[in-house]
């Protein structure tokens, strides 16, 4: 038996073309038991997220199987172009889908989305009964993998983006962020995704302050929060625990002998400060007050830059570890008669993905 | 026998100190069962030797300064066992293991370790008020440990200098709360124990005792006072509890022994 991946994703094609042959997830079920009835496929898994459309198939020949999934790409959206889409045989097309879950194939390397995203493409394709003994030892032997990866290596340490930077400094200030209040000063692209990822992890409330009152409305609406007027903000300082700072002011619109006495009866309860402005909102004296945290661009995209740094140092363990369960499966998927012969050639080209 | 078993206590404590030191130190770091379960051993050993001591003095182990320090020990690895899991401080044992094992390891090589014979019988009183008196500063030993944690993860957040153990301290909010808890346990106690004290009787014979007890539950009370009425950070109420303690552990050296050879 053959194990096949063909598909496409970040590293080959344009989100234009990404999104036209994506699979809406509703569909990805009945999508894979449809391509697992065309003639040369015994087992079909489907995996279509917004950076990769991928096919993996079980057949009897490589070349029948190969031109299975082609045919049925055809005749959903278009003839893929073999410029953009990619094609590995077994050896390669099982590393391949160990490094996808891994995270070591993401456009951020080492996130974790991906595992739950692939996770869900092998049991739709399962409930559908598009898969059998040979894809369900694959995936379930990928579940694994991406276990042992992230359990022996530091591949998910660390926050590798300003807005998770952002989070997780906050989860280790405060513990659970579900009693937090955030105030977005200044309503830019960047807080509004740095609030977007502390809104995720269950902030209680977002008021948003800007000059121009509907766009701060708009961000509010949008975020389930609260528009002030920027003249106001400071009334409703008091009760804030994360404040991000994003205007286009000139000059600090908030310093340290405006704050402390605002920090003076709350001793127990930290403020975290989120600079993200240039030039900077908040006086970097605040830094010294007591239970105050304040982090500016250069300092979060430091730590990301850091950690992104930690993830490439582990990549060749990963790989490593990858190999040898690849190697693994490819001894199981041997004892099958007539299978060690062609799984090792494959190996032996080392084709990578 | 009772000193084996305060030898093996104490190696487990190294050992579970160990065990943390070479997991915070690997490339990649994994929560050890290790450490609890040789602190967990630890606890049991000093337990025994504590019940076997206390069959052959006739009453509470606290009749030398060798028995207060290992009584301490005990107390310390007590609070953790109960407040550690309960708040996920998982960390707290590898902070906890080294100041038992520095304790225990001075009391083994330091102080005579030979069973102080008390002629008096037993005063139900004044065991209460030992025993609960050094279950006091069995919080409060923790109280500091919690509150030198908090001032490790409190500095990284302030200077950004990120190390791979910010990833395996709590957040300086959850480690605050557990200072002030342990700290209040330990007010809590010590004011049972000084209480408990004055039914003995015959306190005016240990005036300097009774001054220096309420000296520290004062100090601790204030803390407590301060923090409660929002007088004080978590900050510095963390820099207190350690030196607080501090302060105490070496007073109590000083103290215990002025009017008798005994903590009785």
């Amino acid at each position: 038996m053959e194990i096949l991946c063909l598909g496409l994703s970040h590293h080959t094609a344009p989100i234009e073309l990404r999104e036209k042959f994506a699979i809406p997830d509703g569909e990805i079920g009945s999508a894979a038991a449809q391509l697992r009835s065309a003639p040369g496929v015994s087992e079909a898994v489907i995996v279509s997220t917004c950076n990769r459309v991928e096919f993996y198939v079980a057949a009897e020949q490589t070349a029948a199987g190969l031109a299975a999934v082609r045919e049925f790409v055809t005749a959903r959206v278009a003839a893929p172009d073999e410029g953009v889409f990619f094609q590995h045989p077994t050896a390669a097309g099982v590393r391949h889908l160990f490094r996808v879950v891994s995270g070591l194939d993401s456009m951020v390397l080492g996130e974790t989305e991906i595992l739950g995203q692939v996770k869900k493409a092998y049991a739709a394709a399962s409930e559908s009964g598009a898969t059998s003994k040979h894809l369900n030892k694959l995936f379930q032997r990928a579940f694994n993998v991406a276990k042992d990866v992230r359990t022996n290596t530091n591949i998910t340490r660390g926050a590798v983006s300003v807005g998770s930077a952002a989070v997780e400094l906050a989860e280790k200030i405060f513990g659970r962020l579900a009693t937090c209040k955030v105030m977005i000063l200044g309503a830019g692209e960047t807080s509004e995704l740095t609030a977007g990822a502390l809104q995720a992890r269950g902030v209680k409330s977002i008021f948003v302050a800007n000059r121009s009152y509907d766009r701060a409305a708009a961000l509010a609406q949008k975020m389930n929060g609260k528009a002030i007027h920027f003249d106001e903000w400071q009334r409703d300082f008091h009760d804030v625990d994360i404040l991000i700072g994003s205007t286009a002011a000139p000059h600090h619109v908030l310093t340290a002998a405006q704050l402390a006495p605002i920090m003076r009866p709350r001793p127990d309860r930290p403020l975290f400060c989120i600079d993200l402005a240039v030039p900077r909102d908040i006086e970097p004296a605040v830094n010294d007050l007591d239970g105050v945290y304040l982090y500016d661009i250069d300092s979060l995209q430091a730590i990301a830059a850091h950690s992104l740094n930690v993830r490439r140092q582990e990549l060749t363990l990963c790989e490593q570890m990858i190999e040898r369960h690849a190697a693994e499966f490819g001894a199981w998927l041997a004892d099958e008669p007539g299978q060690r012969q062609t799984f090792m050639r494959a190996q032996a080209e080392g084709a990578k993905p | 026998m009772d000193r084996l078993l305060l030898v093996i206590s104490t190696c487990c404590f190294f050992l579970g100190f160990a065990t943390t030191v070479q997991a915070l130190r690997a490339r990649v770091y994994r929560a050890s069962g290790l450490n609890f379960f040789a602190i967990l051993a630890g606890f049991f050993c000093q337990s025994a030797f504590l019940y076997l001591r206390g069959q052959q003095v006739g009453r509470c182990p606290l009749t030398s300064f060798f028995e207060v320090f290992i009584f301490l020990s005990w107390a310390l690895v007590l609070f953790y066992l109960l407040i550690g899991p309960t708040y996920r401080l998982s960390l707290l044992g590898a902070f906890t293991s080294p100041l038992v094992f520095a304790l225990q390891t001075i009391a083994l090589l330091r102080l005579p370790d030979a069973p102080v014979r008390v002629n008096m019988p037993p005063n139900p009183w004044m065991e209460l008020h030992a025993a609960i008196s050094i279950l006091a500063y069995g919080a409060f030993a923790l109280a500091g440990v919690a509150g030198v944690m908090y001032l490790a993860q409190e500095r990284q957040l302030k200077t950004h200098h990120i190390h791979s153990i910010f990833y395996h301290l709590p957040p300086i909010r959850d480690l605050a709360v557990a200072n002030r808890r342990l700290i209040l346990t330990g007010v809590a106690l010590l004011a049972v124990g000084i209480g408990s004290g004055f039914m003995v009787g015959n306190w005016q014979s240990h005036t300097s005792k009774v001054a220096w007890s309420i000296g520290v539950w004062l100090l601790y009370g204030a803390i407590l006072a301060l923090s409660a009425g929002h007088r004080l950070s978590p900050r510095r109420a963390a820099w207190l509890s350690v030196g607080a303690f501090t302060v105490a552990l070496i007073t109590l050296s000083g103290i215990s022994f002025i009017k008798e050879p005994g903590i009785h």
